[in-house]
């Protein structure tokens, strides 16, 4: 970054930033009364939820901040928020 | 020396086209609006290739000059006012950015009441954004100006924008003789504009990010650093358009008859041109006075002025803003320059013309029988007794 | 250094002639300086403009208050605005008027002059703007410019058959003050 003039940084911060280690929450997608909604990667605040094919989503780890949303918003309360464990 | 009759504003515009800048977005307003119709008309009638961005407000103009000159292009905005004061959270951006945009200020009061005639309240409110100010003197300055103000601006080592303010109406709307300068000149004088940093899909990069605790600080050191650093690049590209066109209107000052002066006014803007003829007029009647002129506002060149009023008995620092709650802005700058120092002059202050009340010659004699009377003081000049009860 | 103060109407190019004024000065080789009186100028009121002429560079930038010369585009205006005021005795008011000087009444050591402008302008030009066909006569009474200069900066201003029309007016002015002095 250049503080010196103007603090001008490389962009793609966001994907150089692993925020995947912030998370306490890990939501897990059951996959079993998925209805295909597209809530879950629609309203992920960190783009990192992915439909693999239909009613099958998977999340990127490394960028997933265990935030919930995608659990709050599921339509049909199919994911999960577990105690992330170490 | 060929000159045209032409009003000021269209001087300017015609100064700006010359300068080939690649994007112009501006809001019109009184009265600014001769320079950016001006401008309008010629990039409609294809004379000047440029990106004319009609906006809807002034903030979205100065939003539209900020991501064009993000982009690497020359970028040129104007306002006045309240659409000045619109602008000012954008103004401290484009600064924060490092971003060579430049502008004219025309110079107008500001509300309320509501009030379209010339003060400098405007501008001299924005004197911490980071932005250089050049104040001009007649439409000939005013428009050779602009061109030294995109060199000063692209400099390498300064990057920061810079306005150029000139007084609305006394000098937007008068016709007088202007030696305008010719595309050949100004392709020899001011070099394409080539950023080292610049907004491009092939190398994404973010200007002003998120900086914290750790980093701010630093961020405004450099630029209060560069400042400093522009009073150099300001006085070089004055010397530069000198050799080149044989014109010097000052650097950072410029002075008349104060080599030998007891008295010196002190002032910014087109009252200097008024108050040359009463220097020379005192001067016929064996006063020793002159003028002082801040042309560089900001960078404020501390060391110039000392240097320049060392000497000096008296000063009447005469300006058209006012800090309410403090006084004079330019006074007490003044001042600052001879604090620590070994012989401190008297200094008086005056505001003057707020909200175009005319400065006539009588106003600035004045001023001058003021300050040799009284011992150090400040105050308003020109009042009517009659609307504030006599007192 | 000379001054000269415009009295019109908003509308009735005024400040054009100011400008046209400065423009011929300028043009002779002399320096000049020509604005309004600043303000939100309306279709109908009263509004001023300024001229300065000299031989020296013009820095002053005040309003003039001591003209030496007056003109008055509208005779209309000698009732709603003081066309006098601070006018310099060995002056001239120039008025745009069918009367004789002498039949206006005005009070003033200053010459006064008349012009029919408007039937001029009418005639010649088409239209009822007297603000060119004023400065022919100011020409002639004044010789402060020349008739080159003004035909410089009309036909600067304003190209072409307008221009041309423009033109026949301020010889048709110059021609009726100089036939009135000999």
């Amino acid at each position: 970054m250049r503080l010196d003039l103007g603090a001008i940084a490389k962009a793609g911060t966001s994907k150089a930033n692993q925020t995947g280690g912030w998370r306490n929450f890990k939501p897990i997608f059951h996959q079993k009364k998925c209805n295909s909604c597209d809530l879950c990667r629609i309203y992920c605040p960190e783009g990192c939820v992915t439909m693999i094919e239909k009613k099958k989503y998977t999340v990127d780890y490394a960028y997933c901040k265990g935030c919930g949303i995608c659990a709050e918003e599921c339509s049909s309360s199919d994911i999960e928020m577990v105690v992330e464990e170490k | 020396m060929s000159t045209t009759f032409i009003e000021g504003s269209i001087a300017v515009a015609k100064t700006v086209a010359v300068s080939r800048p690649h994007v112009i977005s501006a809001y019109p307003i009184t009265p600014q609006t001769h320079i950016v119709e001006h401008l309008s008309e010629l990039v409609a009638n294809g004379e000047l290739k440029s990106e004319f961005v009609n906006v809807e407000s002034e903030h979205s103009a100065a939003s539209v000059v900020l991501g064009s000159s993000a982009t690497g292009a020359r970028t040129y905005t104007a306002t006045t006012s309240q659409g000045f004061l619109l602008m000012i959270e954008v103004l401290f951006n484009i600064a924060g950015m490092r971003l060579p945009v430049v502008m004219t200020c025309v110079n107008r009061a500001v509300s309320a009441p509501i009030n379209i005639w010339n003060d400098q309240q405007d501008s001299m409110t924005a004197r911490d954004s980071g932005w250089i100010q050049l104040y001009a003197e007649d439409n000939q300055e005013a428009s050779d100006m602009h061109l030294q103000a995109f060199k000063i601006a692209e400099n390498k080592d300064i990057m920061l924008p810079v306005m150029v303010c000139m007084d609305g109406f006394v000098l937007t709307h008068s016709f007088d003789p202007v030696e305008l300068i010719s595309q050949e000149q100004v392709d020899k004088f001011l070099p394409p504009f080539k950023p080292e940093y610049y907004l491009t899909p092939k190398n994404p990069l973010t200007f002003g990010t998120l900086v914290g605790p750790d980093g701010y600080m630093e961020t405004r050191y450099f630029i209060e650093k560069t400042m400093h650093a522009s009073l150099q690049v300001i006085s070089d590209v004055a010397a530069d358009f000198h050799n080149q066109f044989g014109r010097f209107q000052g650097g950072l000052i410029d002075t008349y008859k104060v080599e030998d002066a007891s008295l010196v006014l002190v002032a910014m803007g087109s009252i200097i041109g008024t108050i040359k003829d009463i220097v020379d007029e005192l001067r016929a009647k064996g006063q020793k006075v002159g003028v002082l002129k801040v042309r560089s506002y900001r960078p404020f060149p501390k060391d110039e002025i000392y240097k320049a009023l060392n000497h000096v008995k008296e000063i009447a620092v005469l300006e058209k803003a006012v800090s309410l709650g403090y006084g004079g802005i330019l006074v007490n700058e003044i001042k600052s320059v001879f604090y620590g120092k070994p012989k401190t002059p008297k200094i008086n202050g005056f505001i003057l013309g707020l909200g175009g009340r005319d400065i006539t010659v009588d106003t600035i004699h004045q001023t001058i029988k003021e300050t040799v009377k009284a011992s150090s003081e400040e105050k308003f000049i020109g009042l009517n007794e009659a609307l504030i009860g006599g007192k | 250094m000379i001054e000269i103060r415009v009295h019109g109407r908003g509308g009735q190019g005024s400040v054009t002639a100011a400008e046209l004024l400065g423009f011929a000065a300028h043009s002779d080789g002399k320096y000049a300086q020509a604005f309004p009186s600043f303000g939100s100028e309306r279709m109908g009121a009263p509004v001023q403009a300024f001229v300065r002429i000299s031989d020296k560079p013009i820095r002053i930038r005040s309003q003039v208050y001591k003209p030496n010369y007056v003109i008055v585009q509208d005779p209309t205006l000698l009732e709603v605005s003081n066309v006098l005021d601070g006018l310099q005795e060995n002056g001239l008011l120039l008025i745009n008027s069918k009367k004789k000087a002498t039949e206006l009444g005005i009070n003033t050591k200053a010459r006064v002059k008349t012009i029919p402008a408007m039937e001029i302008a009418l005639k010649v030009i088409g239209r009822p703007i007297m603000n060119t066909t004023l400065l022919g006569a100011f020409a002639a009474a004044t010789g402060e410019i020349s008739l080159e200069g003004i035909r410089k900066a009309i036909q600067h201003k304003f190209p072409g058959s307008v221009g041309e029309k423009n033109i026949a007016a301020v010889l048709k002015a110059f021609d009726f003050i100089k036939k009135e002095s000999v």
